[in-house]
């Protein structure tokens, strides 16, 4: 029946009827998003409809009669200044408050999560997955499992976005950004760039595949996939010379790197920094920029000779060495 | 009541065009690129912006008819890019900064505090030229091939990749700025200095309060946009590394320099509508407005805390939470001194007298979509929702609606309002209420399904775009013609009434305020006398019947 009603209305007519009025909704936050937005809508047609009822009320009742008329002065009123004046105060501390419990639960990551890499590059995405697996404008994971994205970019800002997932976060080349998610219902789901970033800005869009864990392991072990990140990482530490200097046991000219990832370290300016992925790919871009007490500034820039993707490698590596350190002391 | 003693308006029974005025004292081209009467450069002004509104208008329903198909159906994405950042540079900075100011704010600043011009008469004229250079340099952009980074300049898109006309587009940018800075010392100046005998500050109209606080904003926020644009032109042309990360610059740094001036900014093009709204409202319902000092210092409120918001529009830049918190917490501050205004205007309407001139229309629907567009601002405020919606149609649909819904319709409204005292004439009024019907239906449509496009996950900036969101985008197009209809009515009528309109004699809407107190068009020197004020702004209870004409 309805389809006999769509068919006889123009095309775009029909579609009009299935515009939906909210996106799909598949990951663990989406739905407290959707609650706020829905309590905002409230407010905001309560008060839109507050303000037009009483306008259109006051211009039929208070139209003027004969051009000479002269209304009276009504004056001031202190008690109606104050509760205009407080009671949307009041309104914006709750959804201010709502709004950011909201968003602090939402940033931060549960501490399993997977943690998969994104590179922004003009106008695709490069995601990598720990285990190797590397894929373009696709997203291949589980369904119901915390995935923690760390991402950068090679070349402008750009934002990855899923809006089914309600996240995004820039890709700001020089630096890491991450958000997580969890995906709760198997299907596929858009992903978009949402910061302009030239030419084809509206082609750097790709897929994200929820998919059933069991699922997901074989598409994994599918493919042509020969190393993980951190082998790869390896494997570049070996070809680019890092291993002469950074050697294991500490007595090569740069310091060892076992069990460093996530420690505090003194520099030689007197501050102390975590080493994370930020520090480490200071380190190869621009390693005369973090002074060491105890080793010259002799360290090439890697800058030009990796790219962002393979600095992720060999951050990968870095700390698989710290992993191995940790598992050893905690034996 | 009324005890004002001003000057009976010279000659108000003689008919326009055998009086002198400030349109007829003298003839010819110098005459006019040399004047230094404010409302002379008003006028100069008004036809500058209204050729830039136009071009900017073009560029948007291109824009609109281009994304009736998912696939675009106009031009190359390249040259939709284009589209939008001509739009957005031409609209922001060479229409809607100057609009209410430089016009309506040149024009009746002198005249609303019995001043015979601005402090700086020679200043004012060069502030025109400035905004010339500025817009020649930018319509130069235009023809040289375009520029398509965005108004928004991001780093290191603008410094390092874009391949199109960036340089001259900023220093068009950059030099206009001086313009607003110049008007805005002027408009300080002549409000603190040259107020009729007994013009206190709390008998000053409303108007003259909005034109106040934004020109706090033109001097102190304004250079900070101009240091930004020039820190952009040497990266481009030096390549300093203050933005490319990939010589130790910060491009987030750009964006915390950038809306540091363009969130003031939004305010800006907003304050001085709210000022128009205040006089409107009066006037048409012949009421002293509703908690005047609430009003007045609502206005100061919002300049000042517009400084502390910026961060808000780079919560998803992997800015730390905790500024995310304070932003948000300050972002929803600043709603609340516009909440404000709007009750009081609505009160202002109680126990009136109320009528249906084509000013009080621009008004009523500006009070509409102000309140939409305010209370929508409270979803990109929140943390949570910002999240999701930044970088989508609903942020396009925000600020349309503050921006188009709310300031180009104050502007349209004071145009409409003072128009009889700019050239001495009447409009049709039934054309002029027709047109504000067809604006007011128009922009809905365009901009309503942008804020469902937006929840929807439509981002932004998108030439091409998933076939499921075509219909909202064709409503948006549908809206945007109607929109673009709207805007040429008043064009054409506003025109033909400088020639055939009926004369409108001083003050044609019984309007208080000193600009209604003398002749229209104004003779050059506005007052004969210098009036002294002894009652308070909008004493409608006391008016008495100066008749139409």
């Amino acid at each position: 029946m309805t389809g006999l009603i769509q068919s006889s209305l123009h095309p775009l007519a029909a579609a009009a009827m299935l515009i939906p009025l909210k996106p799909r909704a598949a990951s663990s936050i989406a739905q407290g998003v959707d609650n706020l937005y829905f309590a905002l809508t409230v407010i905001t047609l309560f008060f839109t409809i507050l303000i037009f009822s009483t306008i259109f009320f006051f211009m039929i009742k208070y139209r003027r009669r004969s051009p000479d008329e002269i209304p009276a002065d009504t004056g001031e009123h202190l008690g109606l200044e104050l509760t205009w004046t407080i009671v949307p105060t009041l309104i914006t501390v709750f959804i201010f408050i709502w709004g950011s419990s909201l968003y602090f639960e939402n940033s931060r990551p549960p501490e399993a999560a997977t943690e998969i890499f994104v590179v922004g590059k003009q106008w695709m995405w490069h995601i990598q997955h720990p285990e190797g697996v590397r894929e373009i404008n696709e997203l291949h994971v589980p369904v119901n499992t915390p995935i923690s994205i760390t991402m950068t970019s090679d070349d402008v800002i750009h934002d990855f976005y899923i809006p089914a997932f309600r996240v995004k976060k820039d890709a700001v080349p020089g630096r890491y950004t991450s958000l997580w998610f969890q995906a709760t219902k198997i299907g596929t789901y858009h992903i978009f760039c949402g910061q302009y970033c030239g030419a084809d800005h509206a082609e750097m869009i790709g897929w994200v595949y929820v998919m059933s864990g069991t699922d997901y392991a074989a598409w994994l072990s599918g493919g042509a996939r020969n190393e993980s990140m951190a082998q790869t990482g390896e494997r570049l530490f070996n070809q680019l010379g890092c291993v002469t200097c950074h050697v294991a046991d500490g007595t090569g000219r740069g310091p060892s790197l076992v069990g460093l990832y996530g420690k505090p370290e003194k520099l030689g300016d007197g501050s102390t920094r975590v080493v994370d992925e930020t520090l480490i790919r200071q380190a190869i871009v621009n390693s005369n920029s973090i002074p060491l007490p105890n080793y010259p500034p002799i360290m090439p820039s890697f800058q030009g000779q990796v790219n962002e993707e393979q600095v992720l490698q060999l951050i990968a590596y870095v700390k698989s060495l710290g992993a191995e350190e940790r598992k050893t002391n905690g034996k | 009541m009324s005890t004002t003693v001003i000057a009976e308006p010279p000659g108000h029974e003689v008919p326009a065009g055998s009086r002198v005025n400030y349109l007829n004292a003298n003839y010819g081209v110098k005459s006019w690129l040399f004047t230094t009467d404010h409302k002379r450069i008003a006028l100069l002004y008004l036809g500058s912006i209204t050729l830039m509104f136009f071009v900017g208008g073009f560029f948007a329903v291109m824009m609109r008819l281009h994304l009736i198909e998912p696939q675009g159906a106009l031009v190359a994405p390249e040259t939709y890019n284009k589209l939008f950042t001509m739009h957005g540079v031409i609209m922001v900075f060479f229409f809607l900064v100057p609009s209410i100011p430089a016009t309506l704010g040149n024009f009746l600043v002198p005249m609303m505090i019995g001043a015979r011009d601005l402090a700086f008469p020679r200043l004012n004229l060069l502030s025109w030229y400035i905004y010339i250079i500025g817009a020649a340099f930018t319509l130069y952009a235009v023809i040289s091939g375009g520029v398509d980074t965005g108004w928004t300049f991001y780093t290191p898109y603008s410094s390092t990749f874009s391949h199109t006309s960036v340089i001259p587009t900023a220093l068009g940018v950059f030099i206009t700025g001086f313009s607003s800075i110049l008007t805005g010392l002027n408009f300080v100046v002549t409000i603190h200095k040259m107020r009729a005998p007994g013009l206190t500050w709390f008998r000053l109209p409303l108007f003259i309060w909005a034109m106040y606080a934004t020109s706090i904003i033109f001097i102190l926020g304004t250079p900070v946009i101009a240091i930004t644009l020039f820190l952009l032109f040497l990266e481009r042309v030096m390549h300093i590394g203050i933005f490319d990360p990939a010589i130790g610059g910060d491009p987030i740094l750009f964006q915390h320099l950038f809306w540091f001036y363009s969130h003031p900014a939004v305010y800006i093009m907003i304050l001085p509508g709210m000022g128009v709204m205040s006089e409107l409202i009066t006037c048409f319902s012949r009421k002293r407005i509703f908690g005047y000092s609430f009003v007045a210092f609502s206005s100061l409120a919002i300049a000042i805390i517009s400084f502390l918001v910026w961060g808000h529009h780079m919560f998803v830049t992997g800015q730390s939470i905790y500024a995310g918190l304070i932003f948000s917490v300050l972002s929803f501050l600043v709603a609340i001194p516009s909440a404000v205004k709007v009750f009081n205007w609505t009160a202002t309407l109680y126990k009136g007298s109320i009528s249906y001139d084509a000013p009080m229309l621009y008004a009523l629907g500006f009070i509409g979509l102000f309140t939409m567009g305010g209370l929508t601002g409270l979803f990109l405020a929140s943390l949570a929702t910002d999240v999701h919606l930044n970088g989508t149609y609903f942020i396009v649909a925000h600020f349309h609606y503050i921006m188009v819904g709310g300031a180009v319709m104050a502007y349209l409204g004071g145009i409409h309002f003072w128009w009889p005292k700019i050239t001495g004439r009447l409009y049709p009024d039934g054309w002029a209420r027709f047109a504000a019907l067809v604006i007011f239906v128009g922009f809905n449509l365009t901009f309503f399904p942008q804020f469902m496009l937006g929840y929807l996950g439509m981002p932004r900036r998108y030439a091409v775009y998933p076939s499921e969101f075509q219909v909202l985008n064709v409503m948006s197009s549908a809206g945007a013609s109607i929109l673009g209809i709207g805007y040429l009515i008043p064009l054409i009528y506003l025109l033909w009434s400088i020639r055939y309109g009926p004369v409108a004699g001083p003050n044609p809407w019984r309007a208080k305020g000193l600009e209604w107190q003398t002749p229209s068009p104004p003779p050059t020197e506005n007052f004969e006398e210098i009036p002294i004020v002894t009652e308070d702004a909008y004493d409608y209870a006391g008016v008495t019947g100066v008749g139409r004409g």
